[in-house]
């Protein structure tokens, strides 16, 4: 009898056809959409891109992080000053800002990691609070009252207004699937393997032979690396940057909503979560307060009643991955190649 | 020179006020291990619960604690027997997003009930009554009584951990949970009365900081990372650690401000920060976090 490892599922040779015409459709909508559609489509990638990131973060790696506005604000900043300091084109600040960032988040790690567990999520918070105000003191950035986009670098991304609605379309898109495939791939190689078998056991993995400190340290770098890209796109779409904006802990709260309810350790959670975040988003935005007081409760109902989150609940319901990351077992297997 | 140690002087007293938030966060974490994120948010809770006491009964904010506290002492012992008690387990994430989004709840309720105006609860000539100490020194009343509060309160928790009955159950789930439950202890009725103290402590540093100064709905977050700064800096599970945290974090604040006004929660910060980088158990370290 023969057996083999495999990856794919037949739901998943299905998912990952339907993304692919996904995709595709995707890519045409700056032909035949509205700006209004654009606009919502992009904010809908970068925060689905974030919540992503969240989610390899503590979903994998174990590294609940409240503080992730720091990588988005310095992201933010990150544009300003290439920009108008050092005259770099605007889009090419998104590439450069989320390599900076993963320099930067380097000396964070080495302070933050001395946390364990809970302390960890509060002390990146304190590194977030040391962003949001040490930039509120610097005066050449505007200070607390922040800046604008000068005109000469938004229209050096296009000459007319629909070229550059459509260029930053396209580069939320290319970022949100090169996020998600970046994750994608990432958890299937030995890399994720070592990041789940943390997730399940520190001890044990530790003891297999798992740098359980190096794993960690790489899923940390590589979420600053996209928070801080997905920032400086964020705010190419704003225009406007304050401290207190691009460094607040709303960010982060719309992300660990999202995950929580869409599913966390999974990467069709966050999928899920994002859609219901902006499904709910539009009817319920007129009533403020009411909406975040709902997805609180929601995300604590979720918590304790499915810790898996709605995915969580489908997928176990229907044995279904549509992105599988586990390695599953057929035992007497025809060994056929591929 | 002598504003210099007036501003020191007045960060000790500071201190004080930032030892009742951490005493709170550290009784929890010393006895189930949790980190209460919703601890800012339930401190300024308290305050608008005083704050309506003293509305509608017309008495002075000292007085109020006598329906506040055992309010809280309530809300606590429910909160956690009713939701936070499911989320203890070997996975850190449950309790940790749990208090997140209760965190939020709150926040946005007081903001839809009491709209996000500033408030203050009113307690006459002692806000402003202050001592001279020397020439350049003045002791302010209300800082100097919120202080001496907090030291007696501390040093009551550190003899009642260890004399009293409840004391030893504290500790001994703390130290053994399974044990501790062979022994006959209920744990989940520890736990609840854990959180009750913790949401005491919580209450007495609410009204004090409706007393001292204004409040409004979202203020809870950074007197949660004040408190948790407090506990890191003086070490986990040391009550007298949360007084020296708490004085070393008002220091270091009162000094920012000293140099500019922008600087000062800037300044207790970076101190925290360098304190973890210089010395990661704290300074009076007694249980580790593992």
């Amino acid at each position: 009898m023969t057996s083999r490892v495999v990856h794919s599922t037949r739901a998943s040779r299905i998912g990952m056809s339907v993304a692919a015409v996904l995709i595709l459709v995707l890519l045409t909508v700056p032909w035949w959409g509205d700006r209004a559609t654009m606009r919502l489509l992009v904010e809908i990638f970068y925060i689905l891109a974030l919540a992503q990131l969240w989610n390899l973060l503590a979903g994998y790696g174990g590294l609940v992080s409240v503080g992730q506005q720091a990588f988005v604000g310095l992201g933010g900043y990150l544009l300003f000053i290439l920009v108008i300091f050092l005259d770099i084109g605007t889009i090419w600040t998104v590439p450069m800002a989320g390599v900076l960032g993963a320099v930067i988040s380097l000396p964070i790690a080495f302070i933050v990691f001395r946390l364990r567990g809970h302390y960890f999520a509060i002390g990146t918070w304190v590194v977030a609070e040391v962003f949001l105000l040490g930039f509120a003191q610097v005066k050449a950035l505007g200070g607390g009252s922040g800046m604008s986009l000068p005109i000469a670098a938004i229209k050096s991304i296009a000459a007319s207004r629909a070229d550059r609605d459509a260029t930053i379309y396209w580069l939320a898109l290319a970022l949100a699937v090169a996020v998600i495939a970046g994750i994608y791939l990432l958890l299937r190689s030995r890399y994720g393997l070592a990041l789940t078998a943390i997730r399940d056991s520190e001890e044990a993995s530790r003891s297999l032979g798992v740098d359980n400190f190096r794993a960690k340290l790489l899923v940390y770098i590589l979420a600053a690396f996209g928070t801080s890209a997905i920032g400086a796109l964020i705010y190419i779409t704003k225009i406007r940057i304050t401290p207190s904006a691009a460094f607040d802990i709303n960010w982060t709260v719309t992300i660990i909503f999202i995950v929580v309810i869409g599913g966390i350790g999974s990467i069709e959670g966050p999928i899920v979560g994002t859609l219901i975040f902006f499904l709910l988003r539009e009817p319920l935005a007129p009533y403020g307060t009411w909406y975040l007081i709902l997805l609180g409760v929601t995300a604590v109902v979720v918590m304790l009643k499915a810790p898996k989150g709605l995915w969580g609940l489908f997928a176990e319901r229907f044995d279904i991955a549509l992105f599988p990351v586990q390695r599953r077992l057929l035992l007497g297997a025809v060994d056929k190649p591929g | 020179m002598i504003e210099w140690i007036n501003s020191i002087i007045q960060g000790v007293l500071t201190g004080g006020l930032y030892a009742l938030f951490a005493a709170g966060l550290a009784i929890i974490f010393g006895v189930m291990r949790l980190v209460n994120i919703a601890h800012g948010d339930l401190i300024v809770l308290a305050a608008f619960v005083a704050m309506v006491v003293i509305e509608t009964t017309g008495v002075d904010p000292f007085v109020s604690m006598v329906a506040v506290l055992p309010f809280m002492f309530f809300f606590g012992y429910v909160l956690q027997r009713g939701i936070l008690n499911y989320t203890l387990g070997d996975d850190l994430l449950p309790p940790l997003l749990v208090t997140f989004g209760i965190s939020i709840v709150i926040q946005n309720l007081l903001l839809e009930i009491f709209s996000a105006d500033s408030q203050r609860l009113k307690a006459g000539p002692i806000e402003v009554s202050s001592v001279q100490l020397v020439e350049g020194i003045e002791l302010g009343i209300l800082p100097l009584v919120v202080f001496v509060i907090a030291v007696v309160l501390i040093a009551g928790l550190q003899i009642g951990f260890s004399r009293t009955r409840l004391g030893r159950a504290f500790r001994a789930t703390s130290d053994d949970p399974s044990t501790a439950r062979l022994m006959g202890i209920n744990q989940k009725h520890v736990f609840g009365l854990a959180m009750a103290v913790s949401l005491v402590l919580v209450a007495i540093a609410g009204i004090f900081i409706g007393i001292r100064t204004n409040f409004d709905p979202a203020l809870g977050p950074t007197r949660l990372l004040f408190a948790f700064e407090a506990v890191i800096i003086g070490g986990l599970g040391s009550m007298w650690g949360t007084l020296a945290g708490g004085v070393i974090l008002g220091v270091a604040q009162n000094i920012g401000a000293k140099i500019d006004p922008g600087w000062q929660f800037l300044a207790g910060h970076i101190a925290f920060l360098v304190i973890l980088v210089l010395r990661p158990n704290g300074l009076f370290p007694r249980t580790r976090d593992d």
